[in-house]
């Protein structure tokens, strides 16, 4: 799931300043559940347009806009629409607007934000957060990722600034070094913070070129014509 | 006077100057005519709070032109490691070899709450350079033309109320001395009984360890810190003390003699910070014996 909210009207009104035609694409994924981009939003927008003037030449929804493939099969009955807008406004996250844009030969803007949910997750809903750091120090941390943990992904201990268990830097979350700490003491583990860990290698963060294809579903290695 | 480095292990002092927003020096240049002779060095503040001035090195240069010994500090917030490895080799460069090493407080917290924030060397990362440099080589391991000689510092929150907090100083303060720390500065003491617990809890360390002062400006100062500053608990009676005070400047340097007096068999030295203050260093020292 990836996090999306709808940027300000004016703001969406500004980009679209030279635009009089504009065709709608909402997203059931994500977006739908952001209640950014499900048919429902597309409607609200479609009158807010037109309320400003604004000729909405078709609007839809399709089922995942971040499938290039989805995108064109979904389009093709509407093509026509499409092509007589000046340009198609994207209510998705980033990827949704990114793989329109793809897919579309029409200018594609963004009517939403993506909003952070803190680096990687697992599949399931969970607190657990990855930065994919190439090099895990997990095991001098208790099981704690200091990266995602610690406001400042400090490797060698807290910064001092924790108040009454808050971190200093978002007290509505605790210090990730007092939750370390708790978690080795209780494993009778505590030698381990005095394991000096040496500045992370960044360069191993910087993501392969040959990994981004394998992360793609089946029917996009086929249209990217990557198949294995 | 000694020099800070020949002071270690005696009995330092130390205060802060910190650089104002501008590029206006003429203070500066006042504050160091007054400080010289009368404290071992002066540590010049690197972007404190995240507010935007002065830099510390320029500062730094400044206040040794005018016969004051400084020591620059240098956080990771703003620079990654090749900045940070730079900024000292220049450093070195203008014979400024005392560094106090930091991660630094939070972008967001400071007057450019949207800058990016680097964070690329935690301040235990931060002390292992300095040792690096010192060898004469570079985080690359590269042969650096000349060598420099750093006296590298770090701070450590004596005060931290929770267990955790407590004992996560303790740690890293073992850490940074084993990466070469040779001094640390603390946060503000106050309360003289905690901060003798404190320095049983790290004798063991060996390195010279210089408590923190802040002179009260008023009561509702020290009630401030004790609300929002981690670590800092203003005793009652000072509190009471600064309410009752019809000059509360001259009853503040007065709690600040006293607390060094208490503070001077104790431990290895003091850090007076009194930023907008720093010419009243002189006579609170004068009045604590230490001058
Ligand atoms: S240490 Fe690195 S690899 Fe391990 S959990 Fe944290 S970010 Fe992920
Ligand atoms: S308070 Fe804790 S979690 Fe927050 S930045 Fe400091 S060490 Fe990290």
């Amino acid at each position: 799931m990836i996090l999306s909210e709808t940027k300000p009207f004016a703001e969406i009104l500004t980009s679209l300043e030279n635009d009089d035609k504009v065709f709608l694409l909402g997203c059931k994924g994500c977006a739908e559940a952001s209640k950014t981009g499900g048919l429902q939003q597309v409607k609200e927008m479609k009158e807010k347009l037109e309320a400003e003037g604004k000729e909405v030449t078709g609007s839809t929804a399709v089922d995942f806009l971040c499938q290039k493939a989805l995108v064109r099969s979904r389009l093709t009955p509407l093509k026509e629409k499409v092509l007589a807008a000046d340009s198609v406004l994207v209510m998705s996250c980033g990827i949704g607007v990114q793989a329109s844009a793809a897919s579309i030969s029409r200018v594609c803007r963004p009517a939403c934000n993506t909003i952070p949910l803190g680096d990687s997750r697992g599949e399931w809903p969970s607190r657990e957060r990855c930065r994919e750091c190439g090099d895990c120090v997990l095991d001098f941390t208790g099981g704690i990722c200091p990266l995602t943990k610690c406001s400042k992904s400090l490797l060698n201990g807290a910064c001092g600034g924790a108040s009454d268990g808050r971190c200093e830097v978002t007290p509505e979350k605790p210090c990730g070094w007092e939750l370390i700490y708790y978690r080795l003491k209780g494993l009778g583990q505590l030698d381990r913070l005095k394991v000096y860990i040496q500045p992370k290698n960044f360069a191993k963060m910087e993501i392969p070129e040959n990994v981004i294809p394998s992360t793609l579903y089946d029917i996009e290695f086929t249209e990217d014509g990557r198949a294995k | 006077m000694l020099s800070f480095q020949e002071s270690l292990g005696k009995f330092t002092v130390t205060c802060e100057v910190g650089p104002l927003k501008g590029c206006d020096v003429s203070e500066i240049i006042e504050i160091a005519e007054v400080l010289k002779g009368k404290v071992h060095a002066a540590n010049v503040t690197d972007q404190q709070s995240s507010v935007l001035r002065l830099g510390s090195m320029v500062t730094c240069h400044i206040l040794k032109s005018n016969g004051l010994e400084p020591v620059l500090q240098v956080t990771g917030r703003d620079r990654n490691r090749i900045a940070i490895q730079s900024d000292l080799l220049s450093a070195a460069a203008l014979g400024i070899n005392n560094v106090l090493a930091l991660t630094g407080d939070y972008q967001t917290h400071g007057d450019h709450p949207e800058a990016k924030g680097v964070f690329d060397l935690d301040s235990v990362n931060f002390l292992a350079t300095l040792s690096t440099l010192n060898s004469g080589k570079d985080l690359a391991g590269k042969e650096l033309t000349g060598v420099p000689n750093f006296c590298g510092g770090a701070v450590v929150n004596p005060g931290a109320a929770k267990e955790a907090a407590y004992q996560l100083q303790l740690i890293k303060m073992e850490k940074k001395a084993a990466v070469g720390a040779k001094f640390f500065q603390t946060q503000a003491v106050y309360d003289l009984k905690a901060f003798e617990q404190f320095m049983n809890d790290t004798a063991h360390i060996g390195v010279p360890i210089l408590a923190g002062v802040i002179p009260l400006k008023s009561a509702g100062m020290a009630r401030y810190m004790n609300k929002n500053v981690p670590g800092v608990s203003v005793p009652d009676i000072y509190i009471e003390r600064m309410a009752q005070a019809e000059d509360k400047r001259r009853e503040g340097m007065k709690i600040t003699a006293e607390l060094i007096r208490g503070l001077k068999d104790l431990c290895q030295g003091v850090h007076v910070m009194a930023i907008g203050t720093e010419k009243d260093v002189p006579e609170i020292l004068a009045d604590s014996g230490v001058l």
